[in-house]
């Protein structure tokens, strides 16, 4: 039994059971098969992300944002005053993620690829864009750029999806595809 | 020093207590269940709080209480009782002394002190930070203190347990090799050492850090080591709940492993392979490669995945082939069909396995692709998995083992028989709601830890659909009745316990010779009773002995892969990424 000790003295010369063979076999061949899965799609596939990062500071981050928002601003929304910006396809897009909001507001051409840059002021959040549901970890310090091409036009949420605190809930923001 | 030698013989199993580790095993599952009873009150108000028509908690006592739901149940509850499990893997299954009882103690008192510790720092409510405590947000130094203390007395119980199988080898306590069962409990061990060991690497810098000796945590750095010992002290349940099955199945049906060789292999494949999982918690982070993410989060190439498929058949294959010799032969199912469902001990076993598999192994493995994990990571998908592997894998293989401890352990008659009997199906069919329904609303986006998806009052509300907010009503619901379940277990076994009918055993009494007794010798020739099962205690011929497994085995590997290709066709839709 599995609760007293094997007495016999060769017992791993025992012989395996033929369903036991067949579905250590089958199992790892499908273990294969979807460890194989990954690489292809980085080949084939069209969703995955960059490897890179870039370490850099909150401030230097700040100021490309801003920069930004000064060439490509279209108009402000809520009383906030969020600005807009609609940036020229292959453009670097900053998206600053801070508690509890995010900045500015992306305003993209459907069809178009952007080098859409996320990075944390403060703590960690998380890019999540509904309803596509792309989840992507914002980290402080890293500057993480994601290629991204919206397929569709209409209105898209950001909403903040790692805990980040008490307002954690309120932190939500917009990119809207023409 | 004296050593004390006294042991108690079970009379209705046989099994050999020892005097000082039997009073170590009834009190960390006392306080495991104590830690239970704690997180299932807390379950509450996050279950209650999340079903929006209900709303119940306001925004910053959710998520304290949500954080110290998730650390009594994901570490206290868990390691206390796998305390318990790894004495008796040890010392009653060895029919050894335990070593260093007094060890064993400071490291039961230590942990004590750090669960009150990390509780009341959540208490204070300026340390609501999840059990994750992602860096660079802090909690006060008393929560991490806690932790590191917990950790440091489970670090004893761990070396206890491996002196034991010391002094069980020296001292000839038994012949041959140690059972299968405390092989994995030793698997759970060694992963243990792993995770403490990650645990104090980032722990003890984070708790420096909140005291202002360290200037500065990284926080890609904390959340990768963090994982090292938050995603590992997961794969001690794995290893110790496996354990638990095979323990049951050779309770219950004297089933013998079908083959040691094939099972012990899957155990060692789970101490090389399964902690490279802290991966599958950064697939969607910045500044790692996709070689790193591809080969840590596949275990390389799935090894572990296989270890566990492999005991996914072999567990109740043992149990076909011990009732196909008991005459249930008829057909692929009789044996199945006249298991003692009404035995809680089997059922919850069951129910556990095969929540296990279905539902939290293939979701955990879908959601541990490096691609998909861009559609599930960080929504409610991820707490559906875990509730599957943890509580319906780990919990409930750990509630249907104090039915047996009961009167084994404690000498006590299970209180209400009849809600033990239903217990398991309550609890267990309520959480796998709870992972259906949860995993069902993370695949329309709804985050996790997130106090209100209707956005109130926000001017750029998102609008969840309608099947989002339905999934997230039906799984609260489902939560209350796995709350209801865990409210039966804790009723049957705290009233059992405390307050039932002592077992006396005519002529029983308890020898007081303190010392100077020799070491029990196990027999040199296996003679009657006891000794009589552990002669075959493995394998048979290459035969098909276990057919009907072989068939749920198929059925479960073509949900996986159907399921498998489902998510692929999913993230194939989404936004163009690179």
């Amino acid at each position: 039994m599995a609760i007293t000790p094997i007495t016999e003295r060769y017992w791993w010369k025992q012989p395996m059971d033929r369903e036991e063979v067949i579905w250590i076999l089958l199992s790892f061949v499908w273990c294969l098969f979807m460890f194989f899965m990954m690489p292809y799609w980085h080949v084939f596939g069209k969703q995955n992300l960059a490897h890179a990062a870039v370490k850099t500071s909150a401030e230097s981050y700040m100021k490309k944002a801003e920069d930004g928002v000064a060439k490509w601003k279209v108009r402000e929304e809520t009383e906030q005053k969020i600005p807009v910006i609609a940036p020229p396809a292959d453009a670097d897009v900053y998206l600053v993620a801070r508690l509890w909001s995010w900045w500015p507001i992306l305003e993209l051409e459907a069809g178009k690829t952007y080098k859409v840059h996320l990075m944390s002021m403060d703590w960690l959040h998380g890019f999540s864009l509904q309803p596509e549901n792309i989840n992507i970890q914002v980290h402080p310090g890293y500057d993480h750029a994601v290629t991204m091409t919206p397929t569709h036009k209409g209105t898209f949420s950001i909403i903040c999806n790692e805990y980040c605190g008490v307002n954690h809930h309120t932190m939500i923001s917009r990119i809207y595809v023409k | 020093m004296a050593t004390n030698r006294n042991f108690r013989t079970c009379p209705s199993t046989g099994l050999l207590f020892h005097e000082p580790a039997e009073k170590l095993m009834r009190w960390n599952a006392v306080v495991g269940v104590v830690c239970l009873l704690i997180g299932g009150l807390l379950a509450i108000g996050v279950v209650l709080t999340r079903w929006q028509a209900v709303h119940w908690l306001t925004p910053d006592r959710f998520y304290q209480v949500l954080t110290a739901h998730g650390i009594n149940m994901l570490v206290f509850w868990i390691i206390f009782f796998e305390m318990a499990v790894l004495y008796f893997a040890s010392s009653t299954l060895l029919r050894t002394r335990l070593a260093t009882p007094r060890m064993a103690w400071a490291g039961f008192w230590l942990m004590v002190l750090g669960a009150v510790m990390n509780n009341y720092a959540v208490l204070r409510g300026d340390s609501s930070v999840m059990f994750t405590a992602y860096a660079p947000m802090g909690a006060h130094p008393i929560f991490y203190l806690g932790l590191i203390l917990f950790a440091v007395g489970a670090l004893i119980g761990c070396f206890v347990f491996l002196g034991t199988l010391v002094v069980a080898k020296s001292e000839q306590t038994y012949r041959g090799s140690i059972p299968l069962v405390t092989f994995g409990a030793l698997t759970a061990c060694i992963i243990a050492i792993f995770t403490i060991a990650s645990g104090a690497i980032i722990l003890i810098p984070t708790f420096l850090w909140s005291v202002g000796l360290v200037p500065q945590i990284d926080s890609l750095m904390y959340k990768t080591i963090f994982w090292a010992f938050g995603h590992s002290s997961q794969q001690i349940n794995v290893a110790a709940h496996v354990s638990v099955w095979y323990a049951i199945a050779a309770i219950v049906f004297g089933a013998k492993p079908m083959s040691e060789k094939v099972s012990r292999t899957a155990f060692f494949l789970y101490i090389l392979f399964l902690q490279l999982a802290s991966a599958h918690h950064l697939l969607a982070d910045p500044g790692l490669t996709s070689h790193w993410k591809i080969f840590n989060t596949s275990y390389a190439m799935y090894l572990a995945v296989l270890a566990s498929m492999v005991h996914g058949l072999t567990v109740p294959g043992a149990i076909e082939v011990a009732q196909r010799k008991k005459g249930f032969t008829n057909g692929l199912f009789e044996w199945l069909r006249k298991a003692p469902w009404g035995n809680p001990v089997f059922s919850g076993m069951f129910i556990s396995l095969i929540g296990f598999g279905f539902l939290g192994g293939i979701s955990g493995v879908i959601m541990g692709v490096e691609q998909i994990n861009l559609i599930i990571h960080n929504t409610i998908y991820v707490p559906g998995h875990f509730h599957a592997t943890v509580v319906i894998g780990t919990t409930l293989a750990f509630m249907s083992l104090t039915y047996f401890l009961i009167p084994v352990l404690f000498r006590k008659e299970l209180a209400f028989p009849g809600i033990a009997k239903w217990q398991p199906y309550v609890f267990g069919l309520g959480m796998s709601g709870v992972a259906l329904f949860l995993m069902g609303a993370g695949t329309l986006g709804v985050p996790r830890r997130h106090w209100d998806i209707s956005f109130a009052g926000n001017p750029f509300a998102y609008e969840y659909p309608g099947a989002a907010w339905l999934m997230m009503a039906l799984g609260s619901i489902a939560g209350l009745a796995a709350i209801l379940g865990g409210g039966m277990y804790l009723l049957v076994t705290v009233y059992s316990v405390f307050l039932g009918k002592s077992i006396q055993t005519p002529g029983f009494q308890h020898v007081t010779a303190r010392s100077n007794v020799a070491p029990r010798v196990a027999p040199s020739a296996p003679g009657a009773g006891q000794e009589a099962a552990s002669i075959e205690s493995s394998g048979h011929s290459a035969g098909f002995s276990a057919p009907g497994t072989f068939v749920m085995a198929m059925v479960f590997i073509t949900a996986f892969a159907l399921y498998y290709f489902v998510n692929w066709k999913y993230l194939s839709t989404v936004w163009p990424l690179k």
